[in-house]
């Protein structure tokens, strides 16, 4: 293990921010990473725990071998630290970046102190490997002549593409937009992941390996499934979970109120010098804008319309706010519930919980102009409205950031004609569809979720495509099963 | 068939582990005088023994007792006139007994084929004679066995030249009429025995209580019954099952101790017959020996033994030749021996391996008459010599009482010496004299000179192979190497030159039941001594200790001549790279090295037995045709070829060898990839590998090094320099946890029990290894191989870069199963904080639903439920929860808030916490003033009695003695001294700031009837608290809870190897002991087949953590229970495993008061979880129609074996022994149903109570004369524990309570001895006189009457003052062994003292004013000692490794010393001491002050202290 007593004499540092003022004067990316040296401090804060519960069912779905990719920075060993952790995750610069880090949340120091900073090391590791050119193309070594369409290019799409193709298949994949990356491109803002730098980085990569990506081919409607089976010997379906949940009351029509995912798109598209005509532009610019929702998509849009330069920026959460530590409901290791203001919120947004949205108020031009809300009170699962709290918030841009509820491509289910489960996911048990050679993974098969569970997906759907191509044990890696399993 | 005395073998129990340890003595007339006086003398002497011995289920039931004499001419004369036989002269005439079945046809039959085969053999029979003997006082179960008693009388044949050769014939006869007999279908056959059949000797023998052989023999009562010698044993068995034939002495010896290298030496037997050519025996001859030579498949060890030593003697040898070569003293690091008697030694060695084990034996063949101790001398051996010649040696002192002014000399036996008397010459022989003669019988040292190969000088004739960087990856993972293998295993010892210690037990699954591939190694447990024998201290007794072994053809063991081969001798048997290779280019005339390569086809499924079988024959082809070394060979691995793996291999050969008696033609060596850590190259020798070369564990370390993952500073050198070293420390640590001191007899001795390999595997290549579950096949071993090969080779296999993360040390996933995860940690600590029984059933699924995720031997049984009852009908929860105790957790492993928190919870609901090996603070006996009590009930008693005082003894409602520790058994600790801070350094009594260092034995237990001592011992230190004893799990754990049973402890403890540890090394937490359910299961199949059952309470630990895995141990036999590692999660342990590095960042196992503020646990946590536990039991107890727990007991017909499994290695496993049910006996019960009598009502204690009365009661003065024998044993202790009760720590004022006793104490004398009690002895003492002292005096000095000068003759026995804590002794005259072991207080002045002396002291004064043994002061860290040097010739006997040799240097420490003296003067009236007085300015120059170096830093530290606080106070 790295320092035997390193998590009593060091205390935990985060990366630093770019000041407000100056960060949102731009849609680049504003964390200030640690010096090297402060890097190898933090990792010898690991104890190296007998059981690690930052890599458990409570913390990394991947597996990442924290404990000792710790170990290896604090003694030294980067290109050794970079290669255990490319052994689990496909994607560290992602998961570095926009992961939630429940392996932090689990961390063993995090009983009676500050965990470990896990995702900063993530975060260090993988750019000192593209910095010293450890991160490069791998040639293929083997071909099995076996072909794979992949369906959706986001996280799980590409970490699908990523295993399958080092297993020696020949990977299409196929992203109904412009540019691949899925969610990882159209849904999260450039400043918290950047799509030219970080994003198109590894597709380039991946494009050297020979993955073959197609965008704009909307399947199902631009190409048809009878081609798709005969030219593949197994599709792998991973379309995301892209529809998201509506707030059908009064006066929904207004102009000026827009899914968050739209919003949040568009404003990426425009970073990467697309052009869209007025009419279809959602700007904040000037605007009163209400983000209705608390979750991170919320806070997306919040630091987004505060780039945008909008007027004010009002947040509301349909919840309580959550407590500002554990509680005995949310016991260490579990991933907590507690408030904790985002980056996107802390550079300016009003903040408010408990609050249910009864109807929008359009004026004559059929324009937003406000909300009609009401404070709530909750009792368990339940919520009462309470009397005479009524009050309305001024706002001439809505943006609904409420979560998602399923798959938005109906077009290339219906096409496949493909099993839905209860909440409208597709049915793939084992990653197997009802439809033979079939396979999904990602949101659009367990919901929406974290980056780190596509990609946990992505792997294991991987797995299971590779044995049934080859019909014989996989040797790719998998989360939770070893190589060495009878 | 072989004899059956003993039961088949049942369930777990297996007579094959039964062990004894015994009394055992002789008395002779020194000048060869026969007389019936001597008969006389030596029964007494084994009547006094009888302690010693043991009564099993019956009182009336003895183990055995024997006599064996010279051959009483004049009583068979008179015999024979009786009936009409014409007996020659003494010396044409043979007189055999003989043991006749009672069946009256068998016995007929039995009695023709003795006929005809004496007839055979061309030897004449004169006839019988019916033994006249009375069985009246004989038990029923022995009466049922009681064989008829037969004499033969048998003459010499004319054509028979001399004496010798008809006593070889008669040896031949005997050997032959029992095979006969055997092999025949003769009803009972198995009764038939013969004792002795001999021209110079004869046996009387029985399964008698001592006091009942001159009952049952009439013979031996008769005063035409004469002789010079009478050999005695008195017999302690483990078991109670009449077994005549064990009983002792037999027919050239009597045995106190054990062979643990028994299966070796017999496999070495066996492999040697090819080499076996005699002058003196015809090969007919030689073939009708042979089938009964060892075969002897029922015998004990000592019969065994025995076998060998008759054989080597009439072979030609003389029987001090035959003993000295066969338990041969520490002869390779002993410099005071001459080289003569070295190079004897050594060419000794190349003929056999040592039988190696503790061994105190007495021997006559009717000329000489001697006895011999084991090179470690762990049993004790005095003698005494009368001015008429009379001597009497014996297990202990005082046995026959002689008038203190007949007595000429008195003496001790030590380690490795023989005692030996020659009734010829009529003198006894001094050790040194014969060693010199044997020496000089032949020009030993030129016949090594000629023949000895040293591999440093040999040519290199091979190129060394070179490490392959590129293909190292792809090997380890062709061997299955880990992550954790490279950073917890290989890398610390490439660095440190250590093994890597760890903590916390070991929960991972058996390799059995985990889903991947597991190295063929670890499906071998290590075995390791308790009880029967002791462990060994391999650093601080290195002395002992050797690694040297032979490579080359032994020669014919019968002929004493220069052997024709040569040989080569290793120091150590890992071979580099370069070693293997001059190995493999040897190129002398005579001597060849033959590779053979152990790869096979990956492609066909079977061809890995194929090419075993091929390797095993082409070994044995090569050794036919010359060659001496085989080497065996994994090297050539490709994408085609696997390789077998080592220790198949090596088995295989090994075993194939033996059986053609070609083993020892040749040196196996193996050059193996998979070899890598301590316990896989203690399995490739202990099945017999002379020399191993791990090159690729070489590479590994070579890469690692390259890579900078070792320290870059380090060379490469170095770093496999240290690699080997490691190896070699852990080598010698594994082979003393079984007592075995010399790799030469660990070679080949199969000390490991395999779990989960079948029967077929077991038998084909691992023969006579226990392994009671069967398990895979050689098919399932070949996939384990091929998976990793695949792995390894295969092409899909493009993105893993590394090697497999393991899991086996620490949780990982991808890696290894464990029984605690994330998940269920969480769930019980979620539970127990919540009060949440809800979340508890969540916890306690993921343990007891184990469909698809195998975790322990449990998860493979179901109940068979039927007829539940309602669960208001089942006991309560509150009494169930009485019957929990938590585990042994000393303070100072972890911190005093959680070990309170258990003492405090344990409490509160009427069960029990330990306090684990590290004492208790006096402030904890009494409740505090919120009312909770943090008193541990049980107090446990550990090897290193650390705050072992009276006061703690008499707060205990439980001692338990710790003979083991399920995590590390067989092993010693060590507390490093920055962990000792002032609290810790209080409770244990030792000073802050200095190390503490646990000996692995118990320096008082070396056998099971010394283990009855201690029992003793604490029972009257406390007669109220239950005496328990911790066993750990292992095959032939059975037996010996048998023993301890009828020792007479209350509580048997069984843990499970997967116990927790503070700290430990690695591998010892992985690879020793079993699981407790095996454990458990024998010992509750052995108890009640004994008969025994009811008398104990039977407890079990290891990894308990449910209710059902509670259900389960009871169900398997167990009462109580105990939790330990559950009991720390409750209080916030996450099972960081840095226990050993004072880390804990939750508190627990840490004294750093910044983490031990971290503490969250409660009391109240833990009630909730023993709650828990019985609430699931008592649904369980419902679901089985069970009302309490006592019914539950033993009822393994209510568990089967789980159906349906489809685990590809555990559904092969049989479960029946596991779960065999043993018909009890209607006296018997299946639970604790009665109590054990110790007979403390008895003691000569209550008499001195009662003397006493009036001090205890208030305080007055008592003085009072007695006289004491050798059977008052532990007297004082009964008192202290009185003044103890009323006084507490402090005792009464000095000197309150004197008593003046003469005669000769028994064992114990003044243990736990208190303060204010002067016991004052002229006479002697026996073993272990004033253990555990604290705070009284001791006085001993010979009788006034005797006329020898005390300070030549031996006044005390072994083992004294171990522990002591306070208190003062004054000893005049010769101590024995071990003396002031681990003393960490008393004050004691003393003559002399043997080996050993002031072992782990760690605190106190010592003052020797005479010699030293060797290795003083091992292992010392704390307290001083004085020897007077006035030769100038004791410094090289101190062990330095620890110590500074000072003179004193201080006016304070003058008057210390001289005052200690003066009160040796004052109390003794030593002549020594007045001397030493009378020229004290000179004399005081010449004593050596034995100082630790830790010690000294801390006291000079403190000293400093103490100034600066003055100069603070001046200021």
């Amino acid at each position: 293990m790295g320092k035997v007593t390193g998590f009593k004499e060091y205390k935990r540092e985060d990366f630093g921010y770019q000041r407000v003022g100056e960060r949102i004067t731009h849609f680049k990316e504003f964390t200030i990473a640690m010096p090297k040296d402060d890097v190898e401090k933090q990792a010898a804060r690991c104890m190296e725990c007998g059981v690690p519960f930052c890599h458990s069912s409570y913390g990394c779905p991947l597996a990442n071998i924290i404990p000792q990719f710790n170990d290896l920075i604090y003694t030294d060993k980067w290109e050794s630290a970079f290669r255990n952790l490319m052994s689990t995750n496909n994607f560290p610069e992602f998961t570095g970046r926009v992961c939630p880090a429940i392996c932090e949340t689990a961390c063993v120091l995090g009983i009676n102190d500050e965990p470990v900073a896990i995702k900063n090391i993530e975060y260090a590791i993988i750019e000192k490997a593209y910095e010293k050119g450890w991160m490069k193309t791998l040639s293929k070594e083997k071909q099995t002549g076996k072909k794979v369409a992949i369906i959706g290019s986001g996280p799980a799409g590409l970490a699908a593409a990523d295993q399958l193709n080092k297993a020696g298949h020949e990977i299409t994949v196929y992203e109904k937009e412009k540019r691949i990356g899925g969610l990882l491109r159209y849904g999260i803002p450039n400043f918290k992941l950047d799509k030219k730098d970080v994003v198109q980085r590894r597709i380039d990569i991946m494009i050297e390996e020979g993955i073959n990506f197609i965008p704009e081919v909307n399947v199902g409607v631009d190409i048809s499934i009878n081609e798709l089976d005969k030219e593949f010997d197994a599709i792998i379906v991973c379309i995301g979970a892209g529809k998201p949940r509506d707030l059908p009351i009064i006066n929904r029509d207004a102009k000026g109120i827009h899914f968050a995912m739209d919003f949040l798109a568009q404003n990426n598209s425009i970073l990467e010098c697309e052009i869209f005509n007025e009419q279809e532009k959602i700007s904040a610019k000037g605007k009163k804008v209400l983000v209705i929702g608390g979750g991170d998509t919320g806070s997306d849009c919040v630091g987004t319309s505060i780039r945008q330069g909008a007027k004010s920026v009002m947040q509301i959460e349909l919840l309580s706010k959550p407590p500002l530590s554990r509680t005995e409901e949310m016991p260490w290791p579990k991933f907590p519930r507690i408030f904790k203001l985002s980056t996107s919120q802390s550079e300016g947004c009003d903040l408010e919980f408990d609050v249910l949205s009864k109807s929008f108020i359009k004026n004559e031009t059929g324009h937003l102009i406000g909300v009609n809300c009401v404070k709530i009170k909750w009792d368990g699962q339940n919520f009462k409205e309470i009397d005479g709290s009524e009050f309305v918030i001024e706002a001439d841009l809505v943006l609904l950031a409420m979560g998602f509820v399923g798959p938005s491509q109906d077009c290339v289910i219906e096409n496949f004609n493909l099993k839905i489960d209860q909440r409208t996911n597709i049915e793939a048990i084992n990653y197997k569809t009802s439809v033979p050679k079939i396979f999904s993974c990602g949101d659009s098969r367990r919901g929406q979720s974290l980056i780190v569970w596509a990609i946990f997906e992505g792997r294991e759907c991987a797995v299971v495509v590779d044995e049934f191509l080859m019909n014989k044990k996989s040797m790719l890696n998998r989360s939770n099963k070893s190589l060495y399993e009878l | 068939m072989g004899h059956n005395y003993l039961p088949k073998a049942e369930g777990l129990y297996d007579p094959r582990f039964e062990k004894d340890a015994c009394g055992v003595g002789f008395v002779a007339n020194i000048k060869g005088v026969k007389s019936h006086e001597i008969i006389q003398k030596g029964i007494e002497l084994l009547i006094n023994l009888e302690h010693r011995g043991a009564v099993g289920a019956e009182k009336n039931s003895g183990d055995g007792a024997g006599i064996l004499v010279q051959m009483p001419d004049k009583f068979f004369r008179k015999i024979a006139m009786l009936q009409n036989i014409n007996l020659p002269s003494f010396g044409n005439y043979a007189v055999g007994v003989v043991f006749i079945p009672r069946d009256p046809e068998g016995g007929l039959e039995c009695q023709t084929i003795v006929e005809n085969c004496i007839l055979e053999l061309g030897l004449d029979f004169l006839g019988w004679r019916k033994v006249p003997t009375d069985n009246s006082s004989l038990g029923d179960s022995v009466k049922s066995t009681e064989p008829h008693i037969y004499h033969i009388f048998v003459a010499k044949p004319n054509h028979i030249i001399d004496s010798d050769a008809f006593e070889r014939k008669l040896y031949v006869a005997r050997k032959y009429i029992q095979t006969e007999v055997t092999s025949s279908d003769i009803k009972s056959n198995e009764y038939f025995y013969i004792p002795s059949l001999s021209y110079k000797t004869i046996l009387y023998k029985g399964q008698l209580i001592t006091a009942q052989l001159p009952l049952f023999f009439a013979d031996l009562n008769d005063k035409d019954f004469e002789s010079a010698i009478a050999l005695v044993h008195s017999r302690f068995s483990t078991n109670t099952f009449p077994s005549w034939p064990l009983a002792q002495p037999f027919r050239y010896l009597a045995h106190n101790g054990e062979i643990n290298t028994l299966r070796g030496n017999i496999n070495w037997m066996r492999a040697r017959q090819s080499l076996i050519e005699s002058n003196l025996f015809s090969q007919d001859d030689l073939d009708k020996i042979y089938p009964y030579l060892i075969n002897e498949k029922t015998g004990s060890d000592s019969s065994i033994l025995d076998n060998v030593v008759e054989l080597l003697t009439l072979a030609g040898r003389t029987l001090p030749h035959v003993m000295t070569m066969m338990i041969p003293e520490a002869w390779e690091k002993d410099k005071q021996n001459n080289k003569e008697i070295r190079d004897f030694y050594e060419y000794h060695a190349t003929l056999m391996e040592p039988w190696d084990g503790p061994a105190s034996l007495a021997f006559t063949d009717g000329k000489f008459v001697g006895a011999t101790l084991d090179r470690n001398g762990l049993r004790p051996s005095r003698y005494i010599l009368t001015k008429d010649d009379i001597l009497v040696m014996a297990s202990e002192q005082g046995a026959i009482y002689f008038p203190p002014e007949d007595v000429l000399l008195k003496g001790r036996l030590q380690p490795g010496k023989m005692f030996l008397v020659n009734l010829d010459e009529g003198r006894i022989v001094p050790d040194i004299e014969i060693k010199t003669m044997l020496a000089k019988g032949h020009p030993y040292g030129e016949w090594l000179d000629e023949l000895k190969i040293s591999l440093d000088n040999l040519p290199l004739n091979n190129q060394v192979k070179q490490p392959n960087h590129k293909t190292i990856l792809r090997r380890q993972k062709c061997y299955g190497y880990t992550i954790e293998d490279l950073k917890t295993i290989i890398a610390p010892m490439a660095k440190d030159g250590y093994e890597a210690i760890g903590s916390m037990g070991n929960d991972a699954t058996l390799p059995v039941l985990s889903n991947k591939a597991v190295n063929l190694f670890n499906y071998f447990h290590q075995l390791f001594a308790q009880v029967t024998n002791p462990p060994i201290d391999p650093i601080r007794e290195e002395s002992v200790m050797s690694l040297v072994s032979f490579i080359g053809q032994q020669g014919n063991l019968f002929e004493q001549n220069k052997k024709t081969k040569k040989f080569i001798e290793l120091p150590q048997p890992i071979l580099t790279n370069e070693n293997l290779e001059k190995l493999r280019g040897i190129n002398e005339s005579n001597f060849k090295a033959i590779t053979i390569d152990l790869l096979f086809d990956v492609k066909t499924i079977g061809s890995m037995e194929q090419r075993l079988v091929a390797v095993r024959n082409a070994a044995l082809t090569a050794v036919q045709n010359g060659f001496q070394v085989i080497i065996l060979s994994t090297r050539g691995v490709d994408k085609k070829h696997a390789a077998i793996p080592s220790l198949l291999a090596i088995s295989a050969v090994h075993h194939h060898l033996v059986e053609h008696g070609m083993r020892t033609n040749c040196g196996i060596v193996i050059e193996c990839g998979d070899a890598r850590e301590v316990h896989h190259f203690a399995t490739l020798i202990g099945y017999g590998a002379n020399a191993i070369n791990p090159y690729l564990a070489f590479e590994t370390i070579e890469d690692l090094r390259k890579r900078t993952l070792i320290d870059e500073h380090l060379s490469s050198e170095n770093a496999t320099k240290n690699y080997i070293n490691a190896i070699e420390k852990g080598l010698l640590k594994i082979m003393s946890k079984m007592g075995i001191s010399t790799i030469q007899s660990y070679t080949g001795a199969q000390i490991f029990e395999a779990v989960g390999l079948s029967d077929e595997v077991v038998a084909k290549y691992f023969k006579g290894t226990a392994s009671r579950l069967s398990g895979i096949g050689i098919n399932e071993i070949e996939a384990e191989v091929l998976i990793c090969h695949e792995v390894a080779f295969s092409e899909d296999n493009v993105e893993s870069t590394d090697l497999s993360v393991g899991g086996l040390y620490s949780y990982r996933q991808r890696g290894e199963k464990h029984q605690y995860t994330p998940e269920n940690i969480f769930l019980l600590q979620q539970s127990a904080r919540t009060n949440d029984y809800e979340v508890f059933k969540q916890y306690s699924k993921t343990l007891d639903y184990q469909a698809d995720n195998l975790l322990n031997l449990r998860g493979l049984l179901d109940f068979k439920k039927q007829a539940p009852i309602s669960i208001d009908e089942v006991e309560s929860v509150e009494e169930i929860r009485k019957r929990f105790a938590t585990g042994a957790m000393s303070y100072g492993s972890i911190s005093l808030e959680a070990h309170q928190t258990m003492a405090i919870a344990m409490n509160a609901i009427g069960a029990k916490s330990n306090t684990g090996e590290g004492g208790e603070d006096p402030l904890r006996f009494k409740p505090f003033a919120n009312g909770d009590n943090a008193n541990s009930s049980i107090k446990q008693v550990a090897s290193g009695r650390f705050g072992v005082t009276m006061n703690y003894l008499v707060n205990a409602k439980e001692i338990q003695i710790k003979m083991a520790q399920g995590a590390k058994p067989g092993e010693g600790g060590q507390l490093p001294g920055d962990k000792v801070d002032d609290i810790i350094g209080k409770t244990r009594y030792s000073t802050p700031g200095v190390g503490l260092i646990s000996p692995p034995p118990h320096h008082d237990i070396y056998s099971i009837e010394d283990l009855k001592q201690l029992i003793h011992d604490l029972k009257n230190a406390n007669k109220e608290a239950r005496i328990s004893v911790k066993l750990v799990s292992e095959v032939g754990v059975g037996t010996i809870a048998a023993g301890v049973a009828k020792a007479h402890s209350d509580v048997i403890l069984i843990s499970g190897y997967d116990g927790g540890t503070g700290a430990s090394p690695q591998t010892s937490i992985k690879h020793t002991g079993l699981p407790w359910e095996l454990g458990l299961a024998e010992a509750h199949q052995t108890l009640v087949k004994n008969g025994l059952r009811s008398r104990i309470v039977l407890q079990t630990d290891g990894q308990l953590k449910t209710g059902r895995d509670i259900v389960i141990a009871t169900l398997l036999g167990a009462e109580e229970w105990g939790v330990a590692t559950s009991a720390l999660i409750v209080e916030g342990c996450i099972m960081m495993r840095k226990c050993h590095l004072n880390t804990c960042p939750v508190g627990i196992a840490t004294q750093d008061p910044e983490l031990r503020a971290k503490y969250k646990g409660k009391p109240e946590h833990i009630i909730n979880y023993i709650t828990f536990l019985a609430m699931e039991i008592r649904e369980l107890m419902a679901e089985l129609g069970f009302r309490t727990i006592n019914e539950m007991v033993g009822r393994v017909d209510k568990l089967e074996a789980r159906k349906n499994i489809t685990h590809p290695k555990a559904k092969h496993l049989k479960l029946e022994r596991l779960l065999h049910g043993v018909h009890i006996r209607s006296t018997d019960s299946n639970y604790c149903s009665s109590s054990q009598e110790h007979g403390i009502e008895n003691a000569m204690d209550n008499q001195l109570i009662e003397m006493a009365k009036e001090s205890i009661l208030n305080g007055t003065k008592t003085y009072n004369d007695i006289i004491i024998t050798n059977v008052n044993r532990t007297l004082g202790t009964l008192l202290s524990s009185e003044v103890t009760r009323k006084y507490g720590e402090n005792g009464l004022p000095n000197n309150t309570i004197h008593f003046k006793m003469k005669g000769s104490a028994g064992q114990s004398f003044g243990a736990f001895l208190t303060s204010g009690i002067t016991f004052e002895v002229e006479g002697e003492v026996n073993d272990y006189v004033g253990k555990g002292l604290c705070g009284g005096r001791i006085i001993v000095y010979p009788s006034k009457n005797s006329s020898f000068e005390p300070k030549n003759n031996v006044i005390i026995g072994n083992v004294a003052f171990y522990g002591a804590t306070s208190g003062e002794a004054y000893i005049y005259g010769l101590a024995g062994e071990r003396f002031a072991v681990r003393n960490s207080g008393a004050n004691i002045v003393t003559e002399t003292l043997g080996d050993h002396g002031c072992e782990y002291m760690t605190g106190g004064n010592v003052v020797v004013l005479g010699e030293i043994g060797k290795n003083f002061a091992a292992g010392m860290s704390g307290g001083i000692a004085y020897i007077y040097d006035v030769n100038n010739n004791q410094s090289l006997k101190i062990n330095s490794a620890m110590v500074y040799l000072e003179s004193i240097n201080s006016e304070s420490e003058n008057t210390k010393l001289k005052t200690m003296i003066e009160n040796h003067f004052e109390f003794t009236s030593s002549k020594t001491a007045k001397t030493i007085l009378e020229n004290w300015e000179t004399a005081k120059t010449q004593f050596i002050k034995v100082i630790p170096k830790e010690y000294k830093k801390v006291l000079q530290k403190n000293e400093q202290k103490c100034a600066q606080a003055n100069i603070k106070v001046q200021g």
